[in-house]
């Protein structure tokens, strides 16, 4: 089950915030096929938001193919996303990777920028 | 017009006394049911005076109010009511008020939500009205008015003295009720940062009248914030809200009717923006973007 944390100063819009977080949930394995989503009242009772921005982004997620709405059930996830699990060996390397940049001397923000344009020369022109 | 309205103002007016001023007038608009609509104003702008007709407390001047299909009077068993001053009888204990709640809502008192509202401030049920705070009167207050399962509540400024976790505690007890039972909400603040996310309706009231109303995304869907170099004209077509020169730099909130001309940089307002450009310029004229649904 994942939590959802609204960030009111974001900038991102608060339905986007809650694709984004089940996206990165699924990403990492933390959501796999059949696990069910909270419900929009869970949501909204522990985050205060809108019922119908919950609903918004458990939409679009189905919209994606990414979850699906079984009638008075609840939303479920149809399929993970991307193939770097939490423990997979591309994540090891990554994390040691961090670990030299610290000892480097980077500071987090360096670390960003780095990884960031790395991401942006390999992955030119496709869908974020 | 269609029956799905939880509430509806026609041409509604309130003067108080035959001599005094107008507290509301010209209030015409439309609230689907389940949406949570935020009431928002300056001091005096006339919100608990919406909120007191829609209540059926105190009778319109001129024109007319619907709730929930009928008439305030009647529709009263299915309105929950909290007013700014938290009415309740200061001698009976927080226990003896909720008994009260359960045995005027024979039908549909839901004890457990009532209980949760007061226990999650801590609160001892034998404690007497006239011992509790400002915040701890607000949660007993939203407990009878919660408990009672109402199809449309009515909360006039009910987080003004409640701490920042009793009102996040309190906006999700709400929230959740509107998306299990589709009750609708209507609360007035103004504090518009407080209401922000908790709400997808706005009705803004200043001066007595109806500034905007509608579905918030749709409201500031028609808005954009235009930066450009002040002497480029083109925003005439445009119904301008608010507009500043600094310098050789304009910078203006306006209601585009067709795609501006290419030398203005725009962007999306906040709601806040909104809000304040409007109460900031009273003359700019009115919006009501009502829903079909």
């Amino acid at each position: 089950m994942v939590e959802y944390r609204i960030d009111r100063h974001s900038g991102v819009a608060t339905y986007v915030q809650i694709v984004q977080q089940t996206k990165q949930a699924l990403r990492l394995g933390l959501l796999e096929p059949g696990d069910r989503l909270p419900t929009a009242r869970e949501v909204v009772e522990a985050t205060a938001i809108n019922p119908n921005t919950v609903l918004k982004a458990y939409r679009e997620l189905e919209r994606e193919g990414l979850v699906e709405a079984r009638r008075g059930l609840g939303t479920f996830v149809r399929r993970s996303l991307g193939t770097a699990p939490a423990d997979s060996p591309l994540r090891t390397e990554l994390e040691a990777w961090a670990e030299r940049a610290r000892t480097a001397g980077l500071e987090r923000d360096d670390v960003a920028a780095l990884f960031t344009a790395v991401l942006d020369k390999h992955f030119q022109g496709d869908p974020s | 017009m269609s029956s799905d309205a939880a509430l509806r103002a026609d041409a509604l007016g309130k003067r108080f006394g035959r001599r005094g001023g107008w507290a509301l007038r010209d209030c015409s608009f439309r609230l689907p049911a389940g949406r949570v609509c935020a009431v928002v104003g300056p001091n005096g702008a006339g919100k608990s005076t919406l909120l007191a007709l829609a209540a059926g407390l105190t009778a319109p001047t001129e024109g007319s109010v619907t709730v929930l299909g009928t008439t305030p009077a009647a529709a009263r068993p299915r309105v929950g009511f909290v007013a700014q001053d938290k009415p309740l009888y200061p001698q009976l204990t927080i226990a003896e008020t909720l008994r009260m709640g359960a045995d005027l809502n024979p039908e549909h008192w839901d004890a457990a939500v009532a209980e949760q509202v007061v226990t999650g401030g801590g609160l001892d049920p034998k404690a007497r009205i006239r011992s509790l705070s400002g915040g701890q009167r607000t949660r007993v207050a939203l407990a009878l008015a919660v408990g009672k399962r109402p199809e449309l509540l009515l909360l006039d400024e009910p987080m003004a003295d409640l701490d920042p976790l009793a009102r996040h505690e309190l906006m999700g007890t709400l929230m959740a009720q509107a998306a299990q039972y589709g009750t609708t909400i209507v609360m007035s603040s103004h504090v518009v940062a407080e209401l922000e996310d908790s709400c997808d309706h706005l009705l803004l009231v200043g001066g007595g009248r109806i500034r905007l109303s509608g579905e918030i995304d749709e409201l500031l869907a028609a808005h954009l914030r235009v930066t450009g170099a002040a002497d480029a004209g083109g925003l005439d077509a445009a119904t301008v809200v608010e507009s500043r020169v600094t310098g050789r730099q304009l910078t203006a909130l306006v209601r585009p009717a067709g795609p501006l001309p290419g030398d203005w940089r725009t962007s999306a307002p906040s709601l806040e923006e909104l809000i304040l450009a409007h109460l900031r310029n009273p003359g700019a004229p009115a919006l009501h973007e009502e829903s079909a649904a």
